[in-house]
């Protein structure tokens, strides 16, 4: 066991830059993905025909065909047919931005729907712009909404991330991968791999609490802290109809 | 070698199919597994002492936070004489307890209070109580979260390539690899998830409707 710990401190820089790939990833995919839900979402609310068909077809095309085949269609289908060729870290980002930003069109769908009928009622009779009455009335209040279901896609994109290995981005999974051939302790190898995970998923979660906290504050909710600690819940991943 | 080779497409659609076969059964081994593991977990996860359910939260929590590519290879480079497949699914099927069971315990935490105090009047034992009255009103408002786990097992287990099990994805990289027809055969994958996956998210937002939810 202290083989394989040895050539971890020994590789640090190696498996430090494997991390910051994992984590680059998870950040910029998750940011793609989340103007990707907004976009989608509010299309689908939309009064015209066209926005609400766009958003549909888009929404079910990538929820539908598996993010497995949809990054290797990006790293191994694209180049030969369109002369493009994206870097293994691009086509990651792409692909799980694309992929759970439709998931995520469905959580912005369901919880605009879910603010009252009453405040939108309010927010004309005070005529407001469009443009304020979604600012300052509507989203504010179904953000809140947003943020669970949002932690739980986020925390499986970054469990989505070691899906680099197969095309050969240097993430965290890779490197460990590496140190495990060089010691053979399979075991150790794929248990540290998992402890790590484990915290990143863990410091995901916190930071969304706290954000799930500041968004219920700007409501006038007032949380207590305790809420920051808690786990996220599995049963809202399922909203949205099929994860 | 640019464009969509329509020649190469008819070739790789019957591999492609016959990997269909295997992600089938796959899946639906899988879901089985995930459906009766998560009950046992649920069911655990009430138990009186506290000396089982924190280990038992601990330990699912950790399977729901970690990466099921990362279990997948671990397992069968640690279980390297069991056949792949086998591997597979009871990694999936473990993998998606650990969401079942939430589930699960939603399902349980509904049947109404009621329910269990008239198990008691009638001084039914523990295992006639769950059996006659509380699973059987559990189950039924758990069935169409169950399903929609089971879409999304369905579109994970190009997974199992990773470990050499002959589905679908194995099947398409293979020929992509040996024809350099990539785009045609993931192009033909993902067709086929998609056909396969979008009637049944259809079907089961229909039976979640009628059963009111």
């Amino acid at each position: 066991m202290s083989d394989f710990f040895s050539l971890l401190a020994e590789e640090f820089p190696q498996v430090r830059s494997g991390l910051w790939v994992t984590l680059e990833a998870t950040v910029l995919g998750a940011l793609l993905a989340l103007v990707l839900a907004f976009a989608l979402g509010l299309m689908a609310g939309s009064r015209l025909l066209l926005a609400r068909g766009v958003s549909r077809v888009v929404v079910e095309f990538f929820r539908g065909t598996s993010l497995y085949v949809q990054l290797f269609w990006l790293y191994y289908a694209m180049p030969p047919l369109t002369g493009y060729e994206l870097t293994p870290l691009v086509c990651g980002v792409v692909a799980f931005g694309l992929n759970f930003g439709a998931y995520g069109a469905e959580v912005v769908r369901g919880a605009v729907n879910s603010v009252p009928r009453g405040q939108y009622e309010a927010a004309i009779a005070l005529n407001l712009s469009p443009a304020r009455r979604l600012w300052k009335v509507i989203l504010p209040q179904a953000w809140v909404q947003m943020i669970p279901s949002f932690t739980n896609l986020l925390i499986q994109l970054l469990k989505a991330t070691p899906l680099l290995w197969l095309i050969s981005a240097a993430d965290l999974m890779t490197v460990v991968q590496t140190l495990r051939d060089r010691t053979g302790e399979t075991l150790t190898a794929y248990l540290t791999l998992l402890a790590a995970y484990f915290v990143l998923a863990y410091a995901l979660t916190l930071l969304m609490n706290l954000l799930e906290r500041t968004a219920k504050r700007r409501l006038g909710l007032e949380p207590g802290a305790k809420s920051l600690f808690k786990s996220r819940s599995a049963t809202t991943a399922t909203t949205g109809g099929a994860a | 070698m640019n464009g969509f080779d329509w020649e190469a497409a008819g070739d790789v659609l019957p591999l492609v199919l016959q990997g269909f076969k295997v992600t089938l059964l796959a899946t639906v081994l899988g879901t089985l597994v995930a459906a009766v593991l998560g009950l046992a977990v649920a069911m655990a996860g009430r138990a009186p002492s506290r000396f089982v359910t924190v280990p038992v939260r601990v330990v699912m929590e950790f399977v729901r936070s970690t990466p099921l590519l990362v279990q997948l290879v671990g397992a069968a480079a640690l279980f390297n004489t069991v056949e792949p497949l086998v591997i597979g699914i009871a990694v999936l099927g473990v993998h998606y307890a650990a969401y079942t069971s939430e589930v699960y315990r939603a399902g349980i935490d509904g049947v109404p209070k009621g329910q269990w105090e008239a198990c008691r009047a009638l001084s039914l034992p523990p295992r006639r109580a769950w059996q006659a009255v509380i699973l059987p009103q559990a189950v039924r408002n758990v069935l169409p979260a169950l399903g929609n786990y089971a879409i999304s097992m369905f579109k994970e287990t190009p997974f199992l390539a990773v470990i050499m099990v002959q589905e679908m994805v194995f099947e398409a990289r293979k020929y992509g690899a040996e024809h350099f027809a990539y785009t045609e055969a993931f192009t033909l994958a993902g067709l086929v998830f998609l056909v396969a996956s979008y009637p049944t998210s259809l079907l089961m937002r229909k039976l979640e409707k009628r059963l009111g939810h």
